[in-house]
């Protein structure tokens, strides 16, 4: 904040809130809190979620998730790869919030966001191909068709992780929908405002209301009612630390959830493999006999 | 019904098995006793007979097996794939060669007709062996990366519906991609696994490669809570999964879990009748239904209604009950007491609740634990049969109109491991196999198993694949 002119007009402040349905909530707590750069220097009230926010979250995940999953591969390509168009095009902002959220300078930052828009756009490539790369047919010793193929589980409830607040973020959450899933997010609890910004990246691409959910305030705060939500199929635990992801996994098993187990992550820029696609996919496996027909002209 | 045909008994012999009057727990490759010394005994479910009396391992017999199976951990693992291949290899040959002694084990040791034991589950047993006997040189193939790793100590808790063949599905993964292995077989169906070991020690598997373990719940709690175990599989209830899953939470263990279902089997008004009957029996009466993915929920067409439900009652008045010996018989003894007593109350309970129950005539047995097959009709969505499983020989009739009602009454469970279609459209069957949330989805067919096809759950239903080139990665640090 330097910069003369800007010191010759009153900047406009922004309001941060959450993304939850397609639409931009403030929590339903009426809380906030206070979102600081590297330096302690305040930047923005963020929305302090409450349990609510996290429930409403999943209903409106829920409520995504048929038409979703039901899109054609080639269809969630295109809308992924718009969201990577549209982060492009605020491409400056990213880069200036990543730098106030990491403490970057201004060049490392741009290397993170540029990393990020890749990133998104890799994943995007990915919508149409995972299926032939973790389905195919089975040489079953008998006279079927049979097919195994990849589908998404549900709702998957994200922990973002804490430190890479948009690099980490993006890379636990393409994968996540790029399959078909929905997302609930919980934004980095220190750095949230990369996070909530892609919110009003993804309300105004093709994504649809609801496919990804945006919640901000302290992980271990909302991240306990979705890992005890009976609505949610699965979670990714990378922004918990070790004592708060164990008793999540406990809470998770409750109504068995797929649960990723924080991996360690020394640096989120190198190229992802499909684990955290794979992760979040159930088999599937379809048999139809072939066999010779009988009579009433059916096999069985 | 009286039937029409008497059939003049068909007994398989029990000669070709010869069951000792005891047997201990297999460790590092020699039989031994309980540390405690402790004992239980294993009946045949037909006839309460006493089979044998076998040690029940605590504790320290497992702390004992898992450091057997860490010590041998670093020379299984570390043997080239090929050769791991050829002791996978001989194992399938030498079940294939004692085939016979052991669906007849089998048969005496869980109640389960021999004409299963002997045409379904040892014949898949033997594939599983030689399936993933020739994965353990190809596993840079995998679609893993290259050379990917195995875990170390696999802790594997089987149940006792199939026995040998859950023991398969187990054991076969684990050696083919180098992981040495505990189990621990069901209290009620200890033998045929026990009898694997005596497999292993004709293939020459190196001592502490599998390990065997009989005992209680309690036996598998120990196991599946070791610390030096690297990898818990368990098949079995979702109550007991969930117990697994919140024990390894926070450790560094790998899960995978083949739980509980309530199938939908789904008939459209175009099906062929008479093939479908079969599917439906075939769905909920195969092995006494005792089958995680049994087609329990049969999910009829209004307008074929009641067309179907005549057909199927007259199937089911053929069916013949009892010597699961007989080669002539189609349902068995229930596996045993405790298992009975559920059936039974859960059929009390869809009774109480206002469904409507139906069994053919049918004589049961005077010893042994015996449930006729019954269907029940005017079942609705929120009957307790229609929710939770029986594992028992007990179909619940629902009917729908449309194929969107059809789907969501199929999705209208916690469970997602397996469903039936039956229709003569083959848009239809691909269109609603889409939508169905099952890991598992029969299309004019019915609980066919492969040992090349992935099998697992959605849901309740448990998280994981067994079978082929999926079954691997449960295995492998990956």
């Amino acid at each position: 904040m330097s910069d003369k002119s800007e010191q010759q007009r009153l900047s406009v402040f922004k309001t941060y809130k959450l993304y939850v349905g397609g639409k931009f909530p403030r929590s339903e707590s009426g809380r906030v809190y206070e979102v600081t750069d590297s330096k302690d220097n305040w930047l923005a009230n963020a929305p302090l979620s409450s349990r609510k926010d996290a429930r409403d979250a999943v209903v409106a995940a829920r409520k995504a998730f048929g038409a979703w999953s039901g899109a054609t591969a080639y269809n969630r390509g295109q809308v992924l790869y718009r969201v990577a168009e549209m982060l492009e095009g605020r491409r400056s902002q990213f880069v200036h919030e990543v730098a106030d959220a990491e403490g970057l300078s201004k060049s490392k930052a741009a290397a993170q966001v540029e990393a990020t828009i890749d990133r998104w756009v890799w994943y995007a490539g990915w919508t149409d191909k995972i299926a032939q790369v973790v389905g195919g047919g089975n040489p079953v010793a008998g006279p079927y068709f049979n097919l195994s193929s990849p589908e998404p589980t549900g709702v998957v409830a994200v922990l973002a992780p804490q430190e890479s607040s948009f690099l980490g973020l993006v890379s636990v959450l393409a994968p996540v929908i790029a399959t078909g899933n929905t997302a609930v997010v919980v934004a980095s609890e220190k750095s949230p405002l990369p996070a909530l910004s892609l919110g009003e990246v993804l309300a105004t691409s093709d994504v649809p209301g609801g496919v990804v959910n945006v919640l901000s305030g302290r992980t271990s705060e909302i991240a306990t009612p979705l890992a005890a939500h009976q609505d949610v199929n699965a979670i990714d635990l990378a922004g918990a630390d070790d004592v708060l992801a164990k008793e999540l996994e406990i809470a998770a098993a409750d109504n068995l959830k797929r649960v990723l187990r924080p991996q360690p992550v020394d640096d989120w820029s190198t190229t992802p493999g499909i684990d955290r696609m794979t992760a979040f996919l159930e088999t599937k496996t379809v048999w139809h006999p072939t066999g010779s027909l009988g009579a009433s002209g059916s096999a069985y | 019904m009286a039937s029409a045909f008497e059939y003049a008994p068909a007994p398989e012999s029990r000669a070709i098995v010869d069951i000792a009057p005891s047997y201990g727990l297999f460790i590092d490759g020699e039989f031994t006793e309980a540390a405690d010394g402790k004992v239980f005994k294993t009946v045949s479910p037909a006839s309460e007979e006493v089979l044998s009396e076998v040690a029940q391992a605590g504790e320290a017999d497992v702390d004992r097996a898992v450091q057997a199976a860490r010590r041998a951990f670093e020379k299984w693992s570390a043997l080239p794939g090929t050769e791991r291949a050829k002791y996978l290899f001989r194992i399938a040959r030498i079940i294939q060669e004692r085939s016979r002694e052991l669906a007849v084990l089998e048969t005496l040791d869980n109640g389960k007709p021999i004409k299963e034991t002997r045409d379904a589950d040892l014949p898949l047993v033997a594939a599983h062996f030689f399936y993933y006997a020739g994965w353990a040189d190809k596993l840079d193939h995998a679609g893993y990366g290259a050379n990917p790793r195995p875990l170390g100590v696999a802790g594997q808790v089987i149940p006792w519906n199939f026995p040998l063949l859950m023991l398969a599905w187990k054991i076969a993964p684990a050696l083919a991609t180098g992981n040495t292995v505990v189990l621990k077989p069901a209290e009620t169906t200890p033998l045929s696994a026990l009898f694997f070991a005596d497999v292993c020690r004709q293939a020459g598997l190196p001592k502490g490669v599998v390990n065997i373990l009989p005992g209680y719940g309690d036996t598998g709690a120990a196991l599946v809570a070791h610390p030096d175990v690297n990898k818990v599989a368990f098949t079995g209830s979702t109550a007991v999964g969930k117990q697994i899953a919140k024990t390894v939470a926070g450790t560094r263990k790998k899960l995978t879990l083949e739980l509980g279902g309530k199938g939908a089997n789904i008939v459209f008004d175009d099906a062929p009748i008479d093939q479908a009957v079969e599917g439906i029996v075939n769905g909920i009466f195969f092995n006494q239904g005792q089958v995680c993915c049994a087609g329990s929920r049969l999910l009829v067409q209004e307008s074929i209604q009641d067309e179907l439900l005549d057909s199927l009652k007259r199937r089911l008045s053929t069916l013949r009950l009892g010597d699961p010996l007989d080669k002539n018989t189609d349902i068995g003894a229930i596996n045993s007491e405790e298992q009975l007593t559920r059936i039974t109350s859960l059929v009390e309970r869809g009774e109480s609740e206002g469904a409507e129950r139906w069994s053919p005539a049918c004589e049961l047995p005077t010893s042994g634990y015996w449930f006729a097959p019954t269907l029940f009709t005017n079942v609705t969505q929120a009957h307790t049969i229609a929710r939770d499983e029986i594992f028992g020989p007990v179909l619940s009739v629902l009917t729908f109109r449309t194929p969107d009602e059809a789907v969501a009454k199929a999705n209208n469970t916690q469970y997602g491991l397996s469903a039936g279609i039956w229709t003569e459209k083959g848009s239809r069957i691909l269109a609603v196999a889409n939508k169905l949330r099952a890991g598992v989805v029969w299309s004019n067919t019915f609980n066919k198993f492969d040992p090349t096809s992935p099998f697992g759950g959605y849901k309740e239903s448990g998280f994981g694949r067994e079978g082929g080139r999926h079954g691997l990665e449960a295995y492998l640090d990956v």
